[in-house]
């Protein structure tokens, strides 16, 4: 595939048909491809015995993966002491990679539910693998605090259970509002996503050829058989868990920025950092996005359903989302001087010019303040190599900025006596490359085996799918009266 | 499509979801019941290497705990009594009694008896003794009726519940200090003129105590807890230092 992608064309014929005609919409499937096409295209996907491509790139997936949790382990039967933490540097690679998955997880349910309520339609081809990518990305996030606690076997005090401790977790704690955030996020993410697959579970149901491929997707579609009352019930269904999603994209992130901002830490005790936050996530998230599926509509073929539109979109709330995030770190510096607080001061000051200086000029400036301006320019926006590019720098970016803060903030603490650097193990290094293993290969299981777009949604979106549409005018005689809606 | 599902599979995810609310409960009651120090620690009764009756010297002969266990209300630490403490007597008591042979034995060589330890509090958990029996806890509080035991056993869970069970309403089992080895007392043997003649009675009591008939365990508990100003830990480092 050549990277210029050309702006599809807006349907020229027809606008300069009529003048007095209203201008037309870019569809948001190209070339005219009907619902047959949808499902050929989409299931086909899960159907055939799987590509060589795919074997090679999972099995090293899931190497890493497996190596990824053997530092796990290593790190669980033998101790916390197996990464670089030490004084004053408590948390560093373990906390920065779960906010830095935990962030990306959050473009998922952004995309399936606020856009859902926002009545917007380019959500429907990619909200199916930005969610299934929302999970996985928990997944991973949710390894470190986990592991991090030290004795993992004592996790469960997190829980409100009763005990013979007669003790209750300290709801106080951010940390501990943490865990429900997640948790709840994760449940209402998987079971959002669920809803949304049902349909999609019966459509590979009816069309699979073995006996056990029948079964397992007969019993995950829950007998859906595609009648109204399923429909209205669906519907419904969805509308409320969007509703119920829509709190929780704005509240999990806030909700990680309180594990910094409630303390007093200089550079994280900082009203600013719930929107921050926020806003950083959806950043990260995107690009993850678009990092996962511009290779998958390659390979898959499916530059129809997510066109150049879809990007274009995507690139935008990349450039919106990226643009927040430059004013919140310049905000930053303005606090820190306008505060006349020197720790403040300083503590702004060590992180241009002091040990990790570049962190901050290669990762905060460039990756992400500086790369994604690029996307004021339509031109860049459809430039397959440039998104690419952009999306790169910003995966790599948001972890930097996670990290300048969380090691940034403690490399430097009240006491110069307890200064200290910051060096990762082999044991740190590893287990994240572990985590983008887990991630991986979550992700090929599931384009192997689920579809990778809701047929059902973006089959809704087509122009046939419009009551109106069928009615015929002068330029369109004889359009498809009376054709079913499958 | 050919509907592949038989009809008895209609029923499948409501027994399912029976069957497994069922296993869950059961798992949990049997979880609380099972594998909590009221029922692991609760009745541990090991085999002593002599058999020593705690009934007959104390109930009977009258003997205070602190004769043996010499250092409770001065260490942090209980100590059980040495060989010589029980030949003190046991030179002209029952001195051929067969089932004392291994004291005897110990007495010559000079090696300790191996009593089983029975309350074993983790080194994870700060337990002062003498904090405890002097501020108006009774051994019986955590050992139970030990002077009524012929074997000792476990007679409390000492699970951490347990012990905040007492730190976070210490009225409830607060007694006179001059009561604390006197594994037998009730309330309502205190004398309420006596009682609020030496100690008091909490400031915010409306009537006067000392003209009552009886006085319950939390008035006692309350008129000590405001005297003697106790105040139990109930921060993680008060015990796990």
């Amino acid at each position: 595939m050549d990277g210029a992608i050309t702006a599809p064309d807006v349907i020229a014929g027809e606008a300069s048909a009529s003048v007095t005609k209203p201008l037309q919409r870019v569809p948001l499937v190209l070339n005219k491809r009907n619902f047959s096409w949808i499902t050929e295209r989409i299931a086909g996907a899960v159907e055939g015995s799987a590509p060589r491509w795919w074997w090679v790139t999972f099995a090293i997936t899931s190497m890493v993966a497996m190596f990824g949790l053997f530092c796990l382990g290593y790190q669980i039967s033998t101790g916390v002491g197996t990464w670089g933490l030490n004084h004053p540097v408590g948390w560093a690679w373990d906390i920065t990679n779960f906010v830095f998955w935990i962030g990306i997880g959050h473009a998922g349910t952004l995309i399936s539910a606020i856009l859902f309520l926002l009545r917007q339609k380019w959500r429907t081809s990619i909200n199916r693998s930005a969610e299934a990518m929302t999970l996985f990305a928990v997944i991973c996030a949710a390894i470190f605090p986990g592991v991090h606690v030290g004795r993992v076997w004592m996790a469960w005090y997190l829980a409100p259970l009763p005990n013979n401790y007669g003790i209750w977790p300290n709801f106080r704690s951010p940390l501990l509002w943490d865990v429900f955030a997640v948790s709840t996020y994760f449940s209402v993410s998987v079971l959002f996503w669920y809803t949304g697959l049902i349909p999609d579970l019966a459509t590979l149901r009816d069309r699979a050829t073995t006996k056990i491929k029948k079964l397992l997707y007969g019993i995950f579609a829950v007998g859906w058989r595609g009648s109204n009352r399923n429909w209205r019930h669906y519907e419904m269904a969805y509308l409320l868990l969007a509703g119920l999603s829509t709190p929780l994209v704005l509240s999990v992130h806030s909700v990680v920025s309180f594990d910094f901002a409630t303390s007093i830490i200089p550079t994280w005790h900082s009203t600013i950092f719930p929107p921050y936050f926020v806003a950083g996530a959806i950043f990260g998230g995107f690009a993850m996005v678009l990092t996962l599926l511009v290779p998958a509509r390659a390979i898959y073929k499916l530059q129809d359903i997510i066109t150049p539109q879809h990007i274009d979109k995507m690139a935008k709330v990349i450039l919106l989302t990226g643009s927040i995030v430059s004013y919140a770190y310049a905000m930053e510096f303005f606090v820190a001087w306008y505060s006349g607080n020197q720790y403040e001061k300083f503590a702004f000051y060590n992180r241009i010019f002091g040990p990790y200086w570049w962190y901050w000029w290669v990762g905060m400036l460039f990756c992400n303040c500086l790369s994604p301006q690029l996307f004021w320019f339509k031109r860049f926006r459809y430039n397959i190599y440039v998104v690419y590019f952009v999306c790169m720098c910003v995966n790599a970016g948001m972890w930097f900025e996670r990290f300048i803060i969380i090691v940034g903030g403690l490399h430097r603490d009240f006491l110069p006596s307890s200064w200290g650097i910051f060096i990762p193990t082999w044991v740190d290094i590893w287990t994240f490359i572990g985590t983008f293993g887990i991630f991986l290969s979550l992700f090929l299981l599931f384009i192997r085996y689920l579809p990778m777009i809701a047929m059902s949604e973006v089959k809704i979106v087509l122009p046939e799918a419009n009551p109106h549409h069928a009615l015929p005018d002068e330029h369109h005689p004889v359009a498809a009266v009376g054709k079913e809606r499958h | 499509m050919a509907n592949f599902f038989p009809r008895w599979t209609n029923w499948l995810p409501l027994k399912i979801s029976i069957c497994g609310v069922v296993i869950v409960c059961g798992l949990t009651a049997g979880t609380w019941y099972y594998i909590t120090p009221k029922y692991t620690r609760v009745g541990y009764q090991p085999i002593q290497p002599v058999p020593f009756p705690h009934d007959i010297h104390v109930a009977q002969l009258g003997m205070d705990c602190r004769y043996c266990h010499s250092f409770v209300d001065v260490a942090a630490h209980s100590n059980l009594p040495n060989t010589q403490t029980c030949m003190n007597c046991h030179t002209q008591v029952q001195k051929d009694n067969p089932k004392l042979e291994p004291v005897r034995a110990s007495w010559k060589t000079g090696q300790p008896v191996e009593w089983v330890q029975i309350h074993r509090t983790p080194d994870y958990v700060y337990y002062n003794h003498a904090a405890h029996v002097n501020r108006g806890i009774s051994c019986a509080s955590c050992h139970g009726q030990v002077n009524h035991m012929s074997v000792v056993r476990h007679a409390k869970p000492h699970s951490m519940a347990w012990c905040l069970e007492c730190h976070r309403h210490p009225e409830n089992f607060l007694r006179p200090e001059n009561q604390i080895t006197n594994l037998d007392w009730k309330p309502d043997w205190e004398k309420p003129a006596e009682f609020v003649a030496k100690y008091g009675q909490p400031k915010d009591a409306a009537d006067d105590w000392s003209k009552k008939d009886k006085l319950t365990q939390k008035e006692i508990g309350e008129t000590l807890k405001e005297r003697w100003n106790v105040q139990p830990p109930l921060n993680c480092q008060g015990c796990h230092r």
